[in-house]
């Protein structure tokens, strides 16, 4: 009834939309100002800042399920203008609110998921900024936080490109931001700021691919407006045939910056240095996503350049594929999960490059929940691994057991173990989170990757090869995930002694674990169901819904299971075998024995990093030294400044004040004087003191005068 | 009736002995009474040429000049008493303390 009600009188929700990025922004202002008091106040001063924080983004979740709940009657949507930004000639852009089903759903996302995890952070935080030292920094966290989701906000609410790039461009300031947030931690006290510049200047690129996009856009199309854009594809299509492939493959550059594709995907393993939740939120459920979203928006441009839709599906694929393989051999846990979204990221992409739009959406939300889940999980267990090792060391009894251990390391798997019965919770919602990402029946991520994965078969045969590959990858490496940190016996004295999360991180696990094992529901490929698609539908008629293959369903469920079988005998059997040898000869991976020298090449990420090294970034320093000593220093520090501004200026002011100030107008002065000195020192001679000389002068004086009057 | 002539002769004659009376004598009250003699050679001269013309104005201006003559002495003579007293001499030529 309520329900009823509310949709009925819809419309007057759409005003609200400006309110999505209103709230976290208030809420960043209110910490940003009150935040360092309030922290101070006691003991409760946190959880102030952090609820502050988490209900303004709570409050943007009500604002977009108001719109949501507008959207149901008016499916068409709304424009919400704010503000009139840029009005020059032909170029008008509005910052206005673009509310229709696709840009809600990602509010949703962002908002709904945003919640949880600055929830989880409250408790997350506490303990972090403890372990590294500086309780100040709590309300730093939120205030970066609450300007993501803004920045996110802006993004996924923007009616045209260039609005969209501010909110692209915001959202990365904030990744950087957060990638750092502990830039003077890390190895050797920089890895972490350098992590942070490495995302930066990596999304530079993207963003440069971006921009070229939206000018040749507006050269051709001559607006930046969604609407007016995609109104105009077929006639701009027949006066510049090649425009629409040039924009939507600069996009993809975009997207691949963005979206950590091949070959700009290296920055997202790094940006594992910021904390947990920040993994969670940016860097694998909203930010990353925004590629996703750009090339699902801009879904009437793709149609229109079917090479570049090609292009975009198989840089997903490839991405997929590679990224797994890549995963399967990583020990750190947030690695694995890091090349995990990145290969997740692939399928989207491939996804809406192939053309299934509402495919790679849905994708996109299912992955949100799931990956969100396992990373804030994977939090959960790094910080009951550091409550352990904690424990241990101030345990006396226990103290011994540290001795060796001078850099524990509470992210690597090979620490782990045994985590099962220890973090009972933590361990649930991870089997809930890795059996969605593997894929198995009837988990969000079964139905949302089988969507992708049957229309892939019929719409790019080479990507659905590379994305069965990669589903299979996925599921081994989630297996031997699970088998290694929470399965066997603990594998170092801390594992043994870890402790289970606060409630106030447990129970955003618990909702999200809920969504990832229910959340498939939403887009049942069956007739008569598939709401979510049709909820997309409205939006754009290129998003369509995907058909149910069994054999496609059937063929990745057996090899999911293949997969976690295989890795259970690896990582369970074959490792509790090796258990026997000697530590010395005992390899650190099963894998490693079976795989060799490519364990070691897929350890090391392919050595994508040292060949980017190698073929570009030292030529790149290189140029950069050779600019900064030779051109900066040698020639306009040392020459230009030095030599001949310098020297210049001092002889031209020693000219000035020499020659002209001295020798001119100083000269000029003092001769003045001189003259009238000399001339004085003649004219005092006449003045003798007599009388009457005076006397007879003035009677000389008269005599002349009358003499010149008379004889004149 | 004598001629003008006689007395602008009487009267040059007269400025004449006064303007070398200043000009020679070292003495200051003889040089102020050589300026006395120039002032009514001037005075005569006045007088004569108001005669011949039948007017006053000469002889008004005869007034004037004896009057501004006699504040001349008085302030004259005062000077000179007070250099005597000051320097026991009033021979001019030793007078000399303004020389540039």
């Amino acid at each position: 009834m309520l329900f009823e009600e509310i949709s009925s009188s819809a419309p007057q929700f759409f005003s609200l939309a400006p309110l999505i990025v209103f709230f976290p922004i208030i809420g960043l202002l209110i910490n940003t100002f009150f935040g360092g008091k309030i922290l101070q106040s006691g003991p409760a001063g946190e959880k102030i800042v952090g609820w502050i924080a988490s209900a303004a983004a709570g409050l943007a979740f009500v604002v977009s399920v108001l719109l949501a709940i507008s959207l149901i009657n008016y499916h068409d949507g709304m424009k919400v203008p704010l503000v009139e930004w840029i009005h020059i000639d032909a170029l008008k852009l509005n910052w206005a609110f673009q509310v229709d089903t696709l840009s809600v759903t990602m509010m949703l996302v962002v908002s709904g998921v945003g919640t949880l995890i600055h929830i989880y952070a409250i408790g997350y935080m506490h303990e972090d900024v403890r372990h590294h030292g500086d309780p100040s920094r709590f309300r730093r966290f939120f205030v970066f936080m609450n300007l993501f989701i803004a920045a996110m906000m802006i993004l996924v609410s923007s009616d045209n490109y260039l609005m969209l790039f501010v909110g692209w461009e915001g959202v990365g300031l904030c990744s950087f931001l957060l990638i750092g947030f502990w830039y003077d931690k890390g190895e050797g006290g920089i890895a972490n700021a350098m992590a942070a510049k490495k995302a930066f200047v990596t999304n530079r690129i993207g963003d440069f691919g971006f921009l070229l996009a939206a000018f040749i856009m507006f050269t051709s199309f001559r607006s930046l407006d969604f609407d007016i854009v995609f109104g105009r594809v077929v006639e701009v299509n027949a006066i510049y045939p090649g425009a629409i492939f040039a924009i939507t493959a600069f996009m993809l550059l975009g997207v691949a910056g963005k979206s950590a594709q091949i070959p700009l995907y290296v920055w997202l393993p790094d940006a594992m240095a910021g904390p947990t939740p920040v993994s969670a939120l940016i860097h694998a459920a909203t930010m990353v996503t925004a590629g996703v979203y750009l090339v699902a928006r801009s879904s009437a441009l793709y149609v229109a350049a079917p090479e570049a839709q090609a292009l975009v599906a198989l840089t997903g694929a490839a991405t997929a594929l590679f990224a797994a393989t890549i995963a399967i051999a990583q020990f750190d846990i947030k690695k694995v999960l890091a090349y995990s979204t990145i290969s997740q990221l692939g399928f989207m992409v491939a996804a809406v490059g192939m053309g299934a739009f509402a495919a790679g959406i849905f994708h996109l939300v299912t992955h949100a929940f799931f990956k969100a889940l396992l990373f804030l999980s994977a939090g959960s267990v790094i910080q009951g691994l550091e409550r352990g090792h904690h424990h241990l060391e101030h345990d006396p009894k226990l103290k011994k057991l540290v001795k060796q251990e001078h850099h524990f390391d509470p992210q690597d798997m090979r620490n782990m173990g045994g985590l099962r019965t220890k973090m009972k919770t933590t361990y649930i919602v991870y089997m809930v989170g890795t059996l969605a990402l593997a894929g198995l029946f009837p988990f969000a991520g079964f139905w949302s990757k089988d969507e992708i994965l049957a229309e892939a078969a019929h719409l790019n045969p080479t990507a659905y090869g590379l994305l069965t590959a990669a589903a299979f990858m996925t599921a081994f490496y989630m297996g031997r995930q699970i088998w290694m940190v929470f399965f066997g016996k603990p594998r170092s004295p801390a594992a043994e002694h870890a402790q289970e999360s606060p409630p106030v991180m447990t129970i955003p696990l618990i909702i999200l674990a809920i969504l990832s094992a229910l959340g498939g529901f939403m887009n049942l490929p069956f007739k008569g169901f598939h709401q979510f698609s049709h909820w997309l539908e409205q939006t754009s008629e290129n998003f369509h819904a995907g058909e149910f293959v069994l054999s496609v369903a059937l063929l990745s469920t057996a090899l999911a299971l293949l997969a976690i079988a295989v890795s259970w005998w690896l990582y369970m059997r074959r490792a509790a075998k090796l258990e026997a040898l000697p530590a010395a000869k005992r390899p650190d991976d099963p894998l490693r024995q079976i795989l060799g020298p490519l364990f070691t090449w897929m350890n090391n990420k392919w050595y994508i990093d040292e060949l980017y090294w190698a073929a570009i970034l030292n030529r790149y320093v290189d140029l950069a030294r050779f600019l900064a000593d030779y051109v900066d220093w040698r020639f306009w520090h040392d020459w230009v400044h030095d030599r001949l501004l310098v020297k210049g200026y001092n002889l031209l002011s020693r000219l000035l004040s020499v020659h002209i100030d001295l020798g001119g107008i100083d000269a000029f002065a003092n001769g003045l004087a001189s003259t009238t000195q000399r001339l004085a020192a003649s004219l005092r001679r006449l003045q003798t003191g007599f009388v009457r000389n005076y006397a007879l002068s003035i009677f000389l004086g008269v005599v002349i005068i009358i003499g010149y009057l008379v004889l004149r | 009736m004598l001629p003008i002539e006689a007395y602008l002769v009487l009267s040059a004659v007269l400025f004449t002995l006064g303007a070398l009376g200043v000009l020679v004598r070292q003495n200051p009250i003889i040089i102020f009474m050589s300026i006395e003699l120039m002032l009514n050679s001037a005075n005569l001269a006045f007088v004569a040429f108001a005669r011949l013309h039948g007017q006053i104005d000469g002889q008004i201006f005869v007034f004037f000049v004896m009057a501004v003559a006699a504040a001349e002495v008085a302030v004259g003579l005062a000077l000179i008493v007070t250099i005597f007293q000051a320097r026991h001499s009033i021979n001019l030529d030793r007078l000399n303390s303004l020389k540039g």
